[in-house]
């Protein structure tokens, strides 16, 4: 790791222990949200960006990831018991939902992954004795560990850190590990890496399922801090969210929906002082910034990096010019 | 001593509906070999390749690799069971450096899938990578991207990739295809060298007469999915029916 890197992740978590400092109860809700979603798109970036397989299903995921949490925790469950329950529930329907993607591939497969997260939808909305149906369920508790209770905002701002900075730390190790080579390879030429010796069936569920599993743990913290979840939260709509954070951020960048989730949840709240325009004004920025740098701000970031560093000539370069 | 034999096809058949493309081929590579299989357009060698490789279900016949059926295996098991190929088209990965495509080449021959997850992110293959790739000279573009390389680099490096978890067989689809001159002379080099100091078995398609007449130690002619002449290089130059139907007057 560079001493760049370091220095950026040094300040880059001082910040997010001093960010709520002095800040109302709103700007924390909105900073856990931003956390809560950084870690879904990091799932979906790990599914898309690096594994190359498109999937509309991440809103559904933390969906079931939310209603097992909540069911659980107001049967009397421990948080920890629910959100094992919650990564487990969809680690394993994440795996399932990979199997269409062994036979199917873009736009394809973002049709079977989004006619999932309607399915998840009409479950959620239909099964009333379980689910709540539309009025959803209300009064999730938060999570209690011996004298830090994380009923007040703030306890649970820095509860929500500590989630977001393991699942990142793991997701960093996984990627430096052989694995993050094998998901490139995936997406860069399947067939090439499967006959290099990769199983690429069992790297594409795998994909899916670490994916939906880190949804999952993004909605066992969503219904705690929202204390109130309903079908209407986890629709389509949110899957495209989670998609533009990926997108907008830089997908197969390992801070691009950090970035991307930074732009969609909190840049409309720093907006709002615009009134009415703060919606007109977000678009057109995502619009901007998806015509100039369409491998998003952390590619057009790279582009720049590169345009600026002083480049060594190529000797082969140098001599094919003379040919 | 009799020879090990490496790859025995026997009575292969592959049918597209009415279309035969390939009709009752059968024949044996031994260990050490560099057997050329060539043929006009459309005379099966593609579809033989993939069939040998498990890329498509034969509709008959029986594929043998060191004595054991390979019959329903996927290319990653062909691949662990020490089979290595190159690809027609340009086959790396382009948003990758050199070296990392040569370390992605090895990486899965070594320990398991969990051992991968918590092991070295190199799988401890750097030092292996750097002397494959200095032996395919391509040592100065170590950090290049794939991607950014000329086509004729970047066949050196898919063969680099074949090479890289010691394979004892290597399928070369078509490996000079497009590549100058130069280039050309390089590879043959390589591929020369590394059979004799490794042994290593080859199965080459290649439509460059010159390049295949002078790299095989044997070659098979195929023509309408059929096997029309099997000899030494001169041989098969010199062969009337091979003249007629592929390398003409």
């Amino acid at each position: 790791m560079t001493a760049f890197r370091i220095l950026f992740l040094i300040t880059f978590s001082v910040a997010l222990l001093f960010a709520p400092i002095g800040q109302s109860n709103y700007i924390i809700y909105i900073l856990c949200s931003w956390l809560i979603f950084s870690i879904s798109a990091m799932g979906l970036n790990l599914t898309l960006g690096y594994a190359g397989q498109i999937s509309l299903a991440q809103a559904a995921f933390m969906g079931i990831g939310a209603y097992v949490t909540a069911l659980l925790t107001m049967a009397g469950m421990h948080w920890l018991v629910a959100v094992f329950c919650s990564i487990s529930a969809t680690f394993l329907i994440g795996l399932a939902l990979g199997y269409p993607a062994l036979r199917v591939q873009h736009h394809f497969l973002a049709f079977v992954t989004l006619a999932f997260n309607a399915l998840v939808f009409l479950v959620l909305r239909n099964e009333e004795w379980l689910t709540g149906g539309s009025l959803g369920l209300v009064g999730i508790p938060r999570p209690v560990f011996g004298p830090f209770d994380t009923m007040k905002q703030l306890p649970f701002y820095y509860f929500t850190v500590v989630c977001f900075l393991v699942t990142a730390g793991a997701m960093a190790w996984m990627l430096h590990s052989p694995w993050g080579r094998a998901f490139k390879a995936l997406r860069e030429n399947p067939i090439r890496a499967n006959s290099l010796g990769l199983n690429t069936t069992r790297m594409t569920l795998l994909a899916f399922a670490i994916g939906s599993s880190m949804a999952g743990l993004a909605g066992a913290l969503q219904a705690p801090l929202v204390q109130f979840i309903e079908p209407g939260s986890f629709t389509l709509i949110l899957s495209l969210k989670i998609l533009l954070m990926v997108i907008v951020g830089g997908s197969g960048y390992f801070f691009g929906p950090i970035l991307g989730a930074a732009l969609v949840v909190l840049l409309p709240e720093m907006l709002r002082f615009t009134d009415g325009y703060y919606l007109i004004i977000y678009a057109l920025l995502v619009l901007v910034v998806m015509i100039f740098s369409p491998q998003g701000l952390l590619g057009l970031g790279r582009k720049l990096l590169i345009a600026m560093k002083p480049r060594k000539e190529r000797g082969d370069l140098k001599q094919g010019a003379q040919l | 001593m009799q020879t090990e034999t490496v790859l025995s096809v026997k009575d292969m058949t592959k049918h597209f509906g009415p279309i035969k493309a390939v009709n009752g081929v059968s024949f044996e590579v031994k260990k050490g070999e560099i057997l050329g299989l060539i043929g006009p357009n459309g005379s099966g060698k593609s579809t033989l390749f993939n069939c040998i490789l498990g890329q498509l279900a034969p509709s008959s016949g029986t594929v043998q690799i060191n004595g054991k059926s390979v019959a329903g295996a996927q290319a990653h098991d062909l691949n662990r069971l020490g089979v290595g190929r190159t690809f027609q088209q340009l086959s790396v990965f382009p948003q990758m450096s050199v070296i990392e495509n040569i370390i992605m080449a090895g990486q899965e021959h070594h320990g398991t899938m969990f051992t991968r997850l918590f092991g070295k992110s190199d799988a401890g293959l750097t030092g292996a990578a750097e002397d494959m790739i200095e032996f395919f000279r391509l040592g100065h573009l170590r950090d290049e991207m794939a991607g950014s390389l000329s086509y004729g680099q970047q066949k050196l490096l898919d063969a680099a990739m074949a090479f890289m978890a010691g394979p004892g067989l290597v399928l070369l689809d078509e490996p000079a295809g497009g590549v100058n001159l130069t280039m050309l002379q390089y590879l043959k080099e390589r591929l020369i060298t590394y059979n004799r100091e490794h042994g290593t078995t080859f199965v080459v398609i290649e439509h460059n007469m010159e390049f295949v007449m002078s790299l095989c130690t044997r070659i098979i002619v195929l023509a309408e999915g059929e096997i029309i002449a099997e000899g030494a290089p001169e041989d098969i130059r010199a062969n009337q029916n091979v003249i007629d139907a592929y390398l003409g007057g």
